[in-house]
């Protein structure tokens, strides 16, 4: 018998499992990295990382059902780390798309040694930096992305501010750095990834003030506690609602909401495209997740208090991103807004309360698979060594690559909220949910929004096939069995959702209760 | 009324989803093999014919023995919303098995007849895909169980007669003939999709059972509307007035398509709808005297523009346009009248196959000419030919004993039964129209076969092959012998679907009419005879105002025109205008005006992350404020 033990603690290893796996397999890979030869790492990497994340999604799997949380005293619980019908769908969820993710980020076919460098501070253009672009990609993305993976993992779970706060930088950190380390245009990847950082660490500092705000209030950084506070606390309400403000600050800038978006267009187009791809899936997911937990669990009770201004910015970012999309000639330029938008979409979600939580995470879920394929598309899609991303570069793609052209039209249309597509069921339940919840007003302007942002999904299509293809276009390269799962499995679960999303539906519907509210 | 309840298929009857099953196999195998089935194509599709004949004769017998003569097969669920499930479920009863028995005996002599037809066509076996998926729509048409199947089977053959009028595809004749038919049926087909939304908010459902129990309990002006909406589909399939003019039209496609679609079986599918449906019908007096008045009127206007044609395939449409409103006019009628509009229809069915088959065969010796103008003198080259046409003649015209005169007597007979001036009015139009047929019919006889020839001078007339010639005399011994067999068979074995005949008597007795109709069909033929005994002008001539409208088919195109073609010519203009200055107008000064927004806007994106970061700390103030905002009040 140990000490824990003898203190009546009592931790559910099981629950914990799906991060410790990822965790285990992170610090696993700086290991590989020091001890296994040059030449094969690759393979032992992503091997590694597919195998951890398999078997956390198996771990999450073998978890379904559980409602309580990972760790009690003496009978008691400690909600640090809560297991519920949310939480671990979101860490299914969350595992599945890194999955992905990661196959898109071994991709070393389309650019000879991968897009990766090894270092990310070496000035631009050096001597040194272009020494280490000659190289083969660096293999450090692989426990990179695995950190940051399970910090998602464990802030979807976390249950007190300050376990959250823990995973949020577990998240972030790793994130910083890979936007900085793509092979191609290296300087403005460089700015990315600084921007990111800079503006990250702003956004931290408001979530620690925040949180000490509602500690005052509460006299607890429970979640639960804090809605308990809500009620009864005798502390000034002042308090309550600066806290309030600061931590939907921070955990919106993570989101991309509008006004707390504006770095969203430059660090997706800087960052390498399959990181993009991760921060557009993965990130969204943690970081709905999150507010989804905090405003469902934390903050319900007064929930008339902050309704109003997330309104506003719901409203601010569903139109600002899809007007800002309009005018966009970049294809990543171009998704970066489209996801500004999506988050208005999924802040319905959040606003509309419990209502919404299984369709909010059904959103997630479809927006993820598909967007990941997109960013692996455009990774597919060169000029030479790099990726066409200025859109005028696609035109007339349907006359030569009809296949990537028919895949890219399925995702736009998809993206565009078309029947038949998971955009279109994502989009139709969420709001039918937020119209359950009384919020028409809110449902009115996300179809306007969804209207707006139709235009230049359709506008991509239009270009692709009735448009001519310049004398000098951009090749398609044929992807290698990874990016080509990650396409096709984006484009499988785009359809599948849109045809057959009951499967999924009867799954959040179930898992749509946190617990404590 | 007694309750109206259908008994689970057993034995053979329950094969009744293979009558269905196997032209549709042959016409999947036919198009999904392509050209590979090149060579043995049409006798695929002749023999799934011959089987489901025989299937259906088997069926036939089989029920012949049952009590209480009906049949009923659930295959499976199509659709089940709410209160309401509609069942794919087949009905073989007396009714259903008669057409089952035409369509599948008529149709296997014509699918034989066309593999002489064709054969010079190196579209056969698409022809015979085509055929066969008509067979298999007519035949759900005829055994759907409620009216959703039979509406399936509805649009099946629509589509089947629209694929084979156009068969020639790059004749623009055709294809425009093609599209007419489609289009007009697609309009009176809205009355069928009417009628079936009406019944299921009425009755909640659309099973012909369910239906037919129900009806009692409408209203007078429901069974009314669904009577009149089930009227115009029936019109429009039928190609009765006012829908009468894709009939003549549809004679663009290969003759065997005339004789078996465009009159034998499809076009007599709306007098098969109003017998199916006669419990509505007989509820309301008004609905009934819409389809005696309707088939009063069209079997005048085709007998009139009959007499002034001179292409003899456009003769035979409008002749088949004429016949269909004698059988109307009998379901009109109502009571034991609706037996001898569809023994009618089967003699029809029969002799007017024999007649277009036979004009195939003329114009297969004619390097397919149809101008009647130029023919004259055919009897001696082609006596099988001219033999069986004189047999349909004779029985279309309705002299003893050939089949017209045992099914069209009884219908004149009954109109004049109707009472009051009704009666006469009705009878009256129907006996004239038994003269007019009589001309027509003998004008487009002699000229054929008769008279001098004047024939251009690059044609070699000859007999057919065997292969055409064999069908033509098998269909004109039925139009000898099929009257009379079935004048007093068919409607005794009818009676468990129409109830029990009633004699009917009315301002003249059976005697007089035959007698008076003898003498109208004598005088008819013999002037038609006398006129044309020495051919005609090879080219028609100036003539008075009757003729001028019976060769522009009494206005019926001129109809058209005003009154739909141009208010819908300039619909389409005001709406491309309205188009393109008001909506393109609105939506491009909102497209401009939202990408003005996004440009304007994006200027905020300096790419500078101090501005960022103070876009985020703005941010951070307004919503510390709105909390305060929301505090204070």
């Amino acid at each position: 018998m140990n000490e824990a033990q003898q203190a009546g603690l009592q931790i559910d290893w099981a629950g914990l499992a799906p991060m410790i796996i990822v965790f285990v397999a992170a610090f696993g890979g700086l290991l590989v990295e020091a001890t296994v030869p040059k030449g094969r790492r690759l393979v032992v990497q992503v091997s590694l990382a597919v195998i951890a994340l398999a078997a956390a999604f198996a771990a999450v799997i073998l978890n379904q059902g559980k409602n309580g949380t990972a760790f009690e005293i003496e009978g008691a619980a400690i909600g640090s780390v809560v297991l519920d019908g949310p939480g671990l769908f979101l860490q299914g969820t969350l595992a599945v798309l890194s999955i992905i993710a990661v196959l898109l980020l071994a991709e070393r076919r389309t650019t000879r040694g991968g897009d990766f460098v090894a270092e990310a501070a070496v000035v631009a253009d050096s001597a040194a930096d272009k020494a280490q672009r000659r190289e083969d990609g660096a293999t450090e993305i692989f426990p990179l992305t695995l950190f940051a993976v399970g910090g998602m993992m464990m802030f979807v779970v976390a249950g007190d501010l300050l376990t959250m706060f823990v995973a949020l930088e577990m998240l972030s950190l790793p994130l910083y750095l890979l936007c900085g380390l793509a092979k191609r245009r290296r300087l403005i990847s460089q700015e990315a990834a600084l921007k990111y950082f800079l503006l990250g660490a702003f956004a931290s500092a408001f979530y620690v003030y925040g949180m000490a705000m509602l500690f005052g209030f509460a006299g607890t950084v429970d979640l639960a506690g804090i809605n308990q506070a809500g009620v009864d606390s005798g502390q000034p309400r002042m308090f309550l609602y600066i806290g309030v403000a600061m931590l939907a600050v921070a955990m919106l800038f993570k989101a991309a909401a509008v006004p707390f978006h504006m770095w969203t267009p430059d660090v997706y187009t800087g960052a390498p495209t399959p990181v993009t791809a991760l921060m557009a899936a993965c990130v969204k997911v943690a970081a709905f997740g999150g507010l989804l937990r905090v405003f469902n669990v934390g903050l319900a009770s007064s929930a008339w208090d902050w309704h109003l201004i997330l309104t506003v910015i719901a409203v601010a970012t569903m139109l600002g991103g899809a007007i800002f999309a309009v005018t966009q000639r970049n294809i990543k330029r171009l998704l970066a807004y489209s996801s500004i938008a999506n988050a208005g979409y999924l802040l319905i979600g959040v606003i509309a309360l419990g209502e919404a939580v299984g369709q909010t995470m059904f959103y997630l879920a479809a927006y993820g698979f598909t967007v990941i394929a997109a960013f692996a598309v455009v990774s597919l899609v060169r000029d030479g060594d790099e990726e066409a991303t200025h859109l005028a570069r696609w035109a007339g793609l349907g006359k030569q690559s009809p296949g990537t052209a028919v895949v890219v039209t399925i995702l736009m249309l998809a993206l565009a909220g078309l029947p038949f597509t998971s955009g279109f069921t994502a989009k139709f339940s969420l709001f039918t949910a937020a119209l359950q919840a009384d919020e028409l007003g809110l449902v009115i302007v996300g179809v306007v929004s969804s209207a707006i942002l139709a235009f230049p999904y359709l506008k991509v299509v239009v270009l692709l096939w009735l448009n001519e293809p310049a004398p000098d276009a951009p090749t398609v390269n044929l992807p290698s069995p990874m990016a080509g799962t990650v396409v096709a499995a984006g484009v499988v679960a785009t359809i599948l959702l849109g045809v057959m999303p009951g499967f999924l539906l009867d799954i959040v519907d179930q898992a749509s209760t946190f617990l404590n509210t | 009324m007694d309750e109206i309840s259908y008994a689970p298929a057993e034995g053979v009857l329950s094969l009744a989803w293979l009558l269905i099953a196997l032209p549709a196999i042959g016409a999947a195998v036919l198009l999904l093999t392509g050209r590979r089935s090149d060579k043995w194509g049409h006798w695929l599709g002749v023999a799934t014919i011959g089987g489901a004949f025989a299937l259906a004769l088997a069926m036939f017998s089989s029920l012949a023995g049952l009590e209480n003569k009906s049949a009923d097969l659930d295959l499976f669920t199509i659709l089940s919303v709410g209160d309401l499930d509609i069942e794919a479920n087949l009905l073989f009863d007396p009714l259903s098995a008669v057409f089952c028995l035409l369509i599948t005996g008529v149709g296997f002599l014509i699918h034989v007849y066309a593999v002489g037809y064709m054969a010079p066509d190196a579209g056969r076996r698409k022809f015979f895909a085509y055929f066969n998926l008509f067979v298999a729509a007519m035949l759900i048409l005829v055994l759907g169980g409620n009216y959703f199947m039979t509406f399936i089977g509805w649009e099946g053959v629509g589509l089947a007669s629209y694929l084979l009028i156009s068969f020639w595809q790059m004749k623009p004749a055709a294809a425009t003939a093609g599209k007419k038919a489609f289009l007009t049926n697609r309009v009176a087909d809205v009355g069928f999709l009417l009628a079936m939304f009406t019944m299921i908010g009425a009755l909640g459902t659309v099973d012909f059972a369910g239906v037919f129990n129900g009806a009692a309990s409408l209203s007078t002006g429901t069974s009314l509307a669904i009577g009149l909406l089930l009227l115009a589909a029936a019109c429009g399939k039928s190609g009765q007035f006012p829908f009468q003019t894709w009939l003549p039209d549809a004679m663009e496609g290969p003759t065997p398509v005339s004789a078996l679609i465009h009159a034998a079986t499809m076009v007599t599918a709306g007098v098969y709808l109003i017998a199916r449906s006669h419990v509505i019908f007989s509820l309301n007096a008004d609905v009934q005297t819409a389809v005696v008045i309707v088939g009063a009127l069209t079997l005048l206007f085709g007998a009139v523009v009959g007499c002034a044609k001179d292409d003899i395939k456009r003769v035979l449409a409008w002749s088949t346009v004429s016949q269909i409103g004698y059988m109307f006019l009998a379901v009109g009628l109502g009571g034991g009248a609706f037996a001898l509009g569809i023994i009618h229809l089967l003699a029809h069915g029969f002799f007017k196959a024999g007649l277009f088959l036979g004009s195939g065969s003329v114009m297969h010796a004619m390097n397919d000419q149809t101008d009647i103008r130029r023919f004259g003198g055919l009897w001696r080259k082609m006596p099988l030919t001219y033999a069986t046409f004189a047999a349909g003649w004779l029985a279309i015209i309705g002299l003893f004993p050939f089949s017209g005169f045992f099914t069209k007597d009884p219908i004149i007979h009954d109109a004049f039964a109707r009472e009051g001036w009704q009666g006469w009015a009705v009878g009256g139009a129907a006996l004239l129209g038994a003269a007019l047929t009589a001309f027509y019919m003998t004008r487009l006889f002699v000229l054929t076969f008769h008279g001098p020839k004047r024939w251009t001078d690059d044609v070699h007339p000859h007999e057919s092959p065997a292969i055409m010639t064999v069908p033509l005399v098998l269909l004109g011994l039925g139009s000898l012998g099929a009257g009379a067999l079935m004048a007093t068979s068919v409607p005794e074995w009818l009676t468990p679907v129409f109830g029990e005949p009633h004699e009917v008597h009315g301002h003249l007795s059976h005697m007089q009419v035959t007698v008076a109709t003898t003498v109208v069909v004598v005088l008819g033929a013999g002037l038609g005879w006398f006129l044309f005994r020495n051919g005609t002008d090879e080219v028609p001539r100036a003539a008075a105002w009757p003729v001028r409208a019976a060769r522009a088919d009494l206005g019926g195109e001129a109809v058209n025109r005003g009154l739909f073609e141009r208010p819908s010519r300039l619909a389409a203009s005001a709406s491309v205008a309205m188009d393109g200055r008001v909506v393109d107008g609105a939506v491009n000064g909102l497209a401009a005006g939202v990408g003005g927004t996004s440009r304007r806007l994006l200027v905020l994106q300096t790419g500078f992350v101090r501005s960022y970061a103070l876009s985020i700390l703005s941010g951070a103030v307004i919503v510390v404020a709105a909390l305060m905002v929301v505090v204070v009040q």
